[in-house]
């Protein structure tokens, strides 16, 4: 088949940040009048990629060739005005203002320094009925829901003469029908011959609207192929793979086998819970000793299921039973009152205070939970981190070092210990070993495995299946906001998982 | 009044976004009719005229404090410029005998230089407006000082005839400051909704990280806005002297306050990105109608005028509050 020339061509792009090669040798094409889909997990590296192209990230090596050209874009101004647009979920557009002006800003047709405004409406109406879009140009921008802003975002991006036009995850905040809409419109650009670069995470989205799919994992190019020529599962295998070097280091972890336990009746058991537009209702039990993983895509609903049962959202639906009571989990303060603790996958946004010292921040969750009026005693204090540091191996061993100086791994169990300080009953870890280097990777692994033999619940969260099926007694599979089906972890590979993922039904 | 609401064709129905400029406008005739119903001689048409000639000077800089709201920002210096501008006006004309066109270019270019360099500060070193013009404030209120500590009269021949005179309508008359005014207000209505230097101040308000990602020139716009609050400042600062024909340190002590009352109950939000002059105009309106109530009733004490206008923000910040609840749904 012969190929038409590319508009767009990436080669051999890489970008370092201090300590971590986010993108490695990575190529990426994009044709004149195609829908691209550029896939991967959290950390793949494709908003590092949309970075490098628009002149956010200064790349450390490669070449962008724009229609033939070398280019190097000093920031997203520059590359819009070379053709090179993009549509972002959040909106960068001005509420305050009306349609038709922010579709025009800064560059208003004007006679004499006066703006024209019937001009400007005039083309705006236009431009509108062009897309098959029914809105007012002259209404406030801000009285349109997000979809349409973007559409906004959209038509003003055309104006300017996209070329390129970036979809940076523009369908996270749209229900069913909006995203219809987007398609559509993206169809209908595409038609038109634009190029058409489109960031998701999901699956059906990429089988509705793309042409071709490129998969970036670890900031590495994993494969770039025809959509229509690309089975579901091919395409989960892609973005999820297998990290063989982190299996290679990994000793077989001993399951516990908490068997006996299981007739109990669980330490937290989920009812229908549910919120709307973050995921649907859903039924989950957590016994004592026992290790549930978690697994899905990213933006399936995972941490939604955990921010959820700690009360950090509100739930629409459903209820929560701690040992077999109905108790209402409002906010976390109550969640950690019935012994429910959660490590956040942002353990730098929402976990740890990066200027407090290793100390302070273990002892931070204990604090909260007594009452500030009662403040533990600091020899007791000294006691109870010293113990932590030891059993969690934190390097180095010293409780008056700043967290922001410690490494990722050690960041990681110092969040970690915090919540064991609390004595949760259960323990919701949010990808706990991501981003942090394989050794301690193991050990967190492993501590997850001795707290479940001493009689703590886990939910554990992870992006890497291998993971998530190594240390579970049951996985529960989530996919598009659903959770799919529970079921117990006896020989269940990796592959059974990935096909429930991606076809969304139990098999 | 099309180009002072900074309406444009296509639009046929009164919009939400109207809606503060219209309470304004209500509070305003609701004053107005108490007014003439309690006092007698409150519905002579020289009344509302007399508001305007006393608060001409306030208007200007109230004009100019719009500016700088519609981005976001604050600015406190205007009082202490205005006081600035008096006494660099009386020192220059009555000690350096200085002649009138020289010293209006020269105390206008000073207010505006003074703007300039405090919306440099804050442009260029991400500093906080209030603090940044809160320095500008008492470095302008303490220059004042070093010209003078006492009042200084001024017996120009030009001030004194701008304090006498009057531009006449009929049996009606206004200051010819009111004229200046006026025109200050025309003109900044007409830049707001006809300029992209306007357009570009809405944006920001709106949201400047979209304006800076939308190619808007965030720095130059945002530098221009005080600038000309600065020059507004000292505008009005001349107007002041025509008025009082003296230049005094302790002249229009507290007015920053006084002007952002004004466009506040104008309808211009404190957040930004959403007022009109208009408004602002009606907001100085409705602060001139509560003192000239109080002088008429005769026996109430004047701090109720400040009773009043605090009560009235009050009510405006909530109003504000309400209607930007309902716009997010």
């Amino acid at each position: 088949m012969a190929e038409p020339a590319a508009i767009l061509a990436m080669t051999g792009i890489t970008k370092e940040f201090p300590g971590v090669k986010a993108l490695s040798d990575v190529d990426f094409r994009l044709f004149p009048g195609e829908v691209h889909a550029l896939m991967g997990e959290n950390g793949a590296g494709k908003s590092t990629l949309i970075k490098a192209l628009t002149g956010v990230y200064d790349i450390d090596g490669g070449e962008i060739l724009l229609e033939g050209e070398a280019v190097r874009f000093t920031g997203p101004l520059q590359a819009q005005q070379a053709g090179v647009s993009t549509v972002y979920q959040e909106i960068n557009l001005c509420p305050n203002l009306s349609v038709a002006e922010n579709i025009f800003i800064g560059r208003e047709p004007r006679r004499l320094g006066a703006i024209q405004w019937k001009k400007i409406h005039r083309r705006a109406t236009e431009l509108l009925r062009r897309l098959r879009l029914d809105i007012d140009a002259s209404a406030l921008l801000g009285t349109y829901s997000i979809a349409v802003q973007q559409m906004v975002a959209i038509a003003r991006a055309i104006d300017i003469s996209a070329k390129v036009l970036i979809f940076d995850e523009p369908t996270s905040s749209l229900d069913a029908k909006e995203c219809e809409q987007l398609f559509r419109v993206m169809r209908q650009l595409k038609d038109e011959g634009i190029a058409i670069l489109f960031v998701t995470h999901f699956l059906d989205q990429v089988y509705e609207v793309t042409d071709r799919v490129t998969v970036l994992r670890n900031g590495r190019l994993v494969g770039e192929r025809l959509t229509a020529e690309l089975a579901q599962i091919d395409l989960v295998a892609m973005m999820i793979g297998k990290e063989l070097e982190v299996l290679e280091q990994l000793d077989e972890q001993p399951k516990s086998s908490p068997a006996a336990l299981q007739d109990a009746s669980p330490v937290v058991a989920a009812s229908e819970l549910g919120r709307d537009g973050a995921v649907a209702p859903f039924n989950l039990a957590i016994h004592r000793g026992e290790v549930v993983g978690l697994a899905g895509l990213l933006g399936s609903g995972r941490t939604e299921v955990a921010r959820l049962l700690f009360g950090a959202d509100r739930a629409d639906h459903g209820q929560i039973r701690v040992d077999g009571t109905t108790v209402a989990v409002r906010n976390p303060r109550t969640a950690m009152a019935h012994g429910i603790a959660f490590c956040s996958e942002n353990r730098r946004t929402e976990g740890l205070v990066e200027d407090l010292t290793v100390r302070e921040n273990i002892i931070l969750a204990l604090q909260a939970e007594r009452g500030w009026s009662r403040p533990i005693p600091r020899r007791r204090q000294e006691e109870l981190v010293d113990k932590y540091i030891k059993a969690l191996r934190i390097t180095p061993a010293n409780p008056d070092m700043v967290v922001r100086n410690l490494s990722g791994g050690n960041q990681q169990k110092v969040l970690l210990a915090r919540w064991l300080i609390t004595e949760p009953r259960l323990l919701i870890l949010d990808e706990p070993t991501r981003g942090i280097d394989v050794g301690a990777k193991a050990e967190i692994q492993r501590l997850v495995v001795s707290l479940a033999d001493g009689g703590m619940a886990v939910l554990f969260i992870s992006a890497e299946l291998e993971e998530v099926l190594r240390l579970s007694h049951k996985i529960a599979v989530l996919r598009d906001r659903h959770l799919v089906t529970e079921m117990p972890n006896d020989g269940v590979d990796v592959e059974h998982v990935m096909r429930i993922i991606a076809s969304g039904a139990a098999v | 009044m099309t180009s002072l609401t900074g309406r444009w064709p296509g639009l046929r129905r009164p919009q939400r976004k109207y809606i503060p400029v219209l309470a304004t406008l209500s509070l305003l005739a609701v004053m107005y009719g108490v007014g003439a119903v309690r006092y007698e001689a409150f519905s002579d048409g020289q009344v509302i005229l007399n508001v305007f000639v006393d608060n001409a000077f306030l208007l200007v800089v109230a004009a100019g404090m719009t500016f700088v709201i519609l981005t976001g920002g604050i600015d406190l210096s205007v009082g202490s410029v205005v006081a600035l501008t008096t006494m660099l006006s009386a020192s220059l004309l009555q000690e350096q005998g200085w002649p009138p066109y020289a010293v209006l270019p020269f105390v206008l270019f000073v207010g505006a230089l003074l703007g300039f360099a405090m919306g440099c500060i804050i442009h260029y070193f991400e500093i906080q407006p209030f603090i940044v013009t809160l320095a500008g404030m008492f470095l302008a209120r303490g220059l004042c000082y070093t010209i003078s500590t006492s009042s200084i009269p001024i017996t120009d021949p030009f001030w004194t005839s701008m304090a006498q005179s009057k531009v006449r309508f009929g049996e009606y008359f206004v200051s010819p400051s009111v004229i200046v005014a006026l025109v200050v207000v025309i003109v900044g209505a007409y830049v707001l909704s006809h300029t992209r230097l306007g357009r570009n101040t809405y944006a920001i308000g709106g949201n400047p990280a979209s304006a800076l990602l939308m190619g808007l020139p965030v720095a130059r716009t945002q530098i221009t806005v005080y600038a000309i609050s600065g020059f507004c400042s000292a505008l009005g600062g001349v107007l002041l002297s025509f008025y009082m024909l003296s230049g005094y340190g302790l002249h229009a002590v507290g007015m920053e306050l006084d002007a952002i009352a004004a466009v506040v109950i104008g309808g211009t939000l404190l957040t930004g990105g959403s007022g009109y002059l208009v408004g602002t105009v009606l907001g100085v309106l409705v602060l001139g109608v509560i003192q000239t109530i109080i002088t008429f009733d005769g026996t109430l004490s004047s701090w109720w005028t400040k009773i009043v206008i605090g009560a009235l923000l009050f009510v405006f910040i909530l109003l504000q509050r309400v209607i930007g609840a309902r716009k997010a749904r």
